[in-house]
């Protein structure tokens, strides 16, 4: 069943180009794949879910897919959510329908088939397969600097796919077999023993390589241009869901393969990420548009999976960090889509992001304002709301090998550190509120359109989400701790 | 469902169904007005019970994070401060807010906030306070930022917001180190952890210790405004009045002080004498109530001079359990929630009755146009300022006993205190409600409706009798009963001459005046801390360094690594001549390097 769910966009994606019109097939396609999600999420310990076939016989590779574990599932389930809801919030300029809701549904497709594939060739080639028409996007659709950003992210994911690539492939390699619960199944029972060198240079590959893809400092700037200048759907099902693809692989395959690997590089990656979390945080709090502010921000949030999967490295026994990961990037992705759907709305409404030519525009737009809020108050970590559920487990996860007997840890000390990364998301989430919402009305935003019934629809499913698992995280928990 | 889980989650299912529902309705003031009301029953119904609760909030494995509600003395006592004011200023603002046109958005925030009040005090775990400390902070900010079309409003509730931002990161800290320590997050385990861990490191168990209650101690200087972070709650006072009464003077303001006082009480009080944390926490709160008290002298604004006041008598209270005589200070906040409470709401009815006029000495004569206001005023003015017989007598007696036998240096600075107290007060009342009219407003200022005079007269009966054994003894949290009602002493005999110099000199000063014979400006401008910190530390600090840091993350990083790369990547691509745009050739280019790999690697890599 798991190849409907990621063929399913695909079918509708080859709909659209023979004519089929394309908003609607396009949310059909991501309703059905909704329905399908929530329904696995009940029922993904079936074997009906996983789905097999030969495609190459020496070596080995089959299109494959099934729920390894819980993890998967909730990706999956992330991945439908924000499809819907950016398909939803989707506006193709004129005559350009195909290309556009197109587009966002191969980027689902790839997300969706890189979360389900349990074959390394194909969970590598899926997410090639978002990246295409994410390019495409912004190349052709995107605003601004649209050349220089798509050049920009082109250059750098290409290049971090190819380090990473080298790193599978010398993984698979090694392994024998590119199916991943035969590899994950061998680590665990001591069949698969890689020697400690090669470990250390695996490691470095994937961080790099996945790092890459999810903007680790300091390989993240391309990100801020590529979402300033995508188009809402895109940035959102980018940034939601398919840069969790990186943090996603060093959780599924890096951490129990090459766990001694990781530790080498473990000071590194805690600087790396210290660097995400202040230094683009500080980069953040100068940002003078919205689009350019919350594509750093979703940055300097990347730190914080970062620093769960850290404390996974530095104690592998730590029980809390790999769930605090899922659910940070759960919600991470659900937020950042929201603000990205918000910030698309501002613009429809008011003509522009900049800062400092809005104000006062909760005054003609309150249910704007309203919703904006709640992302805003998402994404500064207040609890009720999934990123606090995510980010205090992190904490504690970075905190569970500390007794005070013995002083901080690095891994504590960082923690510490990343904490004052709260503080500057408030000052810029509150500073860009203050200057859009808040104040006298000005001319950009005296007579702006507050947004429309249809148009709150995905940000209201966004935002159940992001109240069901802040109201009560153990929604999502209680799928990790069921194996 | 029990008592406690409703007093908990009715406030949240009204602030719910208020922003979903009943928001257009016009029936949103009314129904949180109900709620308010049922939570101070139930708050009664709870008093005195023992018991708690929980359940599982996030699992992994064997740990969890619990949400559930501890029932004790001291939680029972302050849901009482807690839903009493918040029914009354509820009832308050049905007339306050009668012509405010989002006045379901106002009515909605309060719900919000007694929630999250009733959030912090019945926890009963680390992790469960701090999540209903952030929320109070949202409700806070949400509030004082009602009026948000204004600049000074909307800034105010940012301030308020980073303000306690920057507390709550020492607070998460602490918490975290303290599970650390304990091993546990929920009260009633703690104090087992904490005895194990010292026992276990004899040598550094004071050293740690401290340095975890000095980080969750940061989280009450944000909350309570101790110095130095107090900026933000003179500037909340932009908030509707009635919020200033409940948020800002009775009962959040004071969740610092709660907090720290649970922290001693969960880990043993024996633990915290001769902590340097303790004494830092004393300190802070000593200086906190004397340089707030200084700059209430040279103020202006009614609410202004009440906030720079509730600043002081909250350093007080944070003195009084940084000498690990928290009972003292949990007994002041008791019956500072009342009067304090009583005299903000005064001056809403007086600022309503004077067409938004908030400057004193725009006002005049208020007594004989408003007298039963005026005359609740005068109540809450003699409490304040401990005139023996009023409840603030009783509870400052406390707080400067426990001084007096603790640290002299401290009982000298609490009384100078003593004297400013009764000096500032005395001016705020001769020049607003003695003497002529000074303005227009003031001239047709009248007497306000019963839904607003109602409310000031009971908290006047509690402003009055709140500190005697017979009302404090069923109703404080934490009381402890002394053995004399007054105890004639040396500290006695000090503040009663604290008060008759203070209020002599108030008169003597501004009995007649038209305008301010004195002028300080050190103090007019709150010691220019405001400044130093908007323009130092915010401009030219945090926001000069985010500028460089951009700045260079956009040349280096940006410039010259990505554009030189992807400028050799464009002339290689040219030299292919490939025509479409560039970014496809150059994914091209490196998607075909990784094919080139696998290739290379599933063939000759076996």
């Amino acid at each position: 069943m798991l190849a409907i769910l990621v063929f399913l966009p695909i079918a509708a994606f080859l709909a659209i180009l023979f004519g089929a019109p394309a908003r609607l097939t396009a949310l059909a396609a991501a309703a059905v794949n909704l329905a399908l999600g929530l329904y696995a999420v009940f029922t993904w310990q079936c074997a009906c879910w996983s789905f097999s076939l030969p495609v190459l016989e020496k070596p080995a590779m089959n299109l494959a897919f099934g729920f390894t574990d819980g993890m998967s599932v909730i990706m999956v389930l992330l991945s439908v959510i924000v499809t819907l809801a950016a398909v939803l919030s989707g506006k193709a300029p004129e005559g350009r329908e195909k290309l556009y809701f197109g587009s966002s549904l191969l980027i689902s497709a790839g997300a969706l088939g890189a979360f389900a594939a349990t074959d390394l060739f194909f969970f590598y080639a899926f997410h090639e397969l978002a990246l295409v028409p994410t390019f495409l996007m912004i190349g052709m659709l995107g605003r601004g600097d649209r050349r220089d950003a798509a050049w920009k992210i082109t250059i750098y994911l290409g290049l971090g796919s190819v380090i990473l690539l080298a790193g599978l492939v010398w993984l698979a390699n090694l392994a024998g077999t590119y199916d991943i619960p035969t590899m994950l199944n061998a680590a665990k029972s001591g069949a698969l023993k890689i020697d400690p060198v090669a470990q250390k240079s695996i490691a470095a590959l994937l961080i790099v390589g996945f790092g890459t893809l999810v903007s680790l400092f300091p390989f993240h700037s391309w990100a801020a241009p590529a979402y300033a200048s995508a188009p809402a759907p895109v940035a959102m099902l980018h940034a939601g869901v398919l840069k969790k693809f990186g943090l996603y692989g060093l959780l599924r395959l890096a951490i129990p393969l090459v766990p001694e690997g990781l530790q080498a590089w473990l000071t590194p990656l805690l600087v790396l990420l210290l660097g995400n979390i202040l230094w683009v945080g500080w980069v953040t709090i100068s940002q003078k548009r919205l689009d350019r502010m919350l594509g750093n921000s979703s940055v300097m949030h990347m730190g914080y999976i970062f620093l769960a999967i850290a404390a996974l490295i530095a104690f592998p026994e730590n029980p809390l960090a790999r769930s605090a990961a899922i659910v940070l990037m759960f919600a991470h992705g659900i937020s950042i889509a929201l603000l990205f759907s918000l910030a698309d709305r501002i613009e429809r409404s008011t003509g522009t992001l900049d800062l400092q030519e809005l104000g006062g525009l909760a005054k003609a737009a309150p249910k704007l304002a309203f919703l904006f809020g709640i992302g805003a108050m998402a994404s500064i970590g207040l609890p009720g709301l999934a990123n606090f559920s995510g980010e205090i487990l992190v904490f504690l996860a970075a905190f569970k090998s500390y007794n005070g007997s013995s002083g901080l840890g690095p891994v504590q000390i960082t923690c510490i550190l990343s904490i004052w990364g709260v503080v500057i998301s408030a000052v810029y989430m509150l500073r860009a509120y203050r200057s859009i919402f808040q104040g006298p009305a000005v001319k950009a935003t005296e007579s702006a359109r507050d947004i429309s019934f249809f148009g709150r629809i995905p940000a209201v499913l966004l935002i159940v989400a992001l109240f069901a698992v802040g109201l009560y995280p153990n929604l999502l928990l209680n799928l990790l701790n069921k194996f | 469902m029990n008592l406690a889980w409703l007093l908990i989650l009715l406030p949240l299912a009204v602030a719910a169904a208020n922003q979903l529902v009943l928001k257009k309705t016009g029936l949103a003031p009314l129904i949180s007005t109900a709620s308010a009301i049922a939570t101070f029953v139930l708050a009664v119904l709870l008093l005195g019970k023992n018991e708690t609760s929980h359940f599982a909030w996030a699992t992994i494995g064997d740990f969890s994070i619990n949400i559930g509600y501890k029932l004790d003395q001291l939680s029972t006592g302050m849901m009482i401060v807690v839903t009493g004011v918040g029914m009354l200023v509820h009832i308050f603002s049905l007339a306050y807010m009668k012509e405010d046109s989002a006045k379901a958005r106002y009515f909605t925030g309060l719900s919000l906030f007694m929630f999250s009040m009733t959030g912090i005090v019945l926890a009963d775990n680390f992790i469960m306070t701090f999540i209903f400390w952030e929320l109070v902070g949202l409700s806070s900010y949400l509030l004082i930022g009602h009026w948000y079309q204004k600049d000074s409003a909307a800034d105010a509730a940012k301030k308020a917001f980073l303000c306690n931002r920057i507390g709550d990161f020492g607070f998460l800290v602490g918490i975290l180190m303290l599970w650390g320590i304990t091993g546990h997050l929920a009260f009633d385990s703690m104090k087992g952890g904490l005895e194990h861990f010292i026992a276990a490191n004899p040598l550094i168990a004071t050293g740690v210790i401290s340095a975890a209650v000095l980080c969750i101690f940061c989280g009450a200087i944000g909350k309570s405004a101790q110095l130095p972070l107090h900026v933000w709650l003179p500037d909340a006072m932009e908030g509707p009045t009635p919020v200033s009464a409940l948020i800002h003077a009775a009962t959040m303001v004071a969740a610092g002080v709660y907090m720290l006082f649970r922290l001693q009480f969960t880990l043993g009080f024996e633990h915290f004498e001769g902590l340097t944390a303790s004494t830092v926490i004393a300190w802070t709160g000593g200086i906190t109530s004397l340089v707030a008290a200084l700059m209430a002298t040279q103020q202006d604004d009614i609410k202004k001079i009440l906030a720079y006041s509730t600043l002081s008598q909250l350093g007080y209270m944070v003195m009084a359990v940084g000498l690990v005589a928290g009972e003292a200070g949990m007994f002041h906040l008791f019956t500072h929630a009342w009067f304090k409470a009583l005299l903000f709401l005064g001056s809403g009815a007086v600022i309503y009755a004077c067409h938004h006029e908030q400057n004193i000495w725009k006002m005049g004569g208020l007594l004989k146009k408003m007298p039963i206001t005026g005359f609740t005023f005068l109540i809450g003015f003699l409490a304040l300022i401990a005139v023996p017989g009023f409840s603030g007598f009783f509870s400052k007696e406390q707080i400067l006993e426990a001084a007096h036998e603790k640290n002299q240096a401290l009982f000298w600075i609490a009384a100078g205190v003593a004297v400013l107290t009764p000096f500032y007060m005395t001016r705020l009342f001769v020049v607003a409600f003695l003497g002529k009219t000074k303005s227009e407003n003031a001239d047709h200022a009248h007497e306000v409706g019963p839904l607003m005079f109602v409310p000031l007269l009971l908290l006047a009966v509690l402003g009055f009798a709140a500190g005697y054994p017979a009302i404090a003894s069923k109703l404080a949290p934490a009381y402890h009963q002394p053995e004399h009602l007054i105890h004639l002493g040396l500290v006695t005999y000090v503040s009663i001459a604290a008060l008759i110099i203070g209020v002599v000199t108030g008169f003597i000063l501004y009995t007649g005046k038209d305008k301010d014979p004195v002028s300080i400006p050190l103090f007019q401008n709150r010691f220019y801390l405001d400044a130093i910190y908007e323009k130092g530390i915010v401009r030219y600090f945090q926001d000069a360094f985010a500028m460089i840091i951009s700045f260079i993350d956009e040349l280096l990083i940006t410039g010259l690594i990505v554009n030189g790369s992807s400028r050799a990547a464009a002339s290689f691509g040219n030299l292919f001549r490939k025509v479409q745009s560039g970014s496809l050739q150059g994914y091209a280019f490196c998607f075909g390097l990784g094919c080139l790999f696998v290739i290379y690697f599933a063939v000759f890599g076996h």
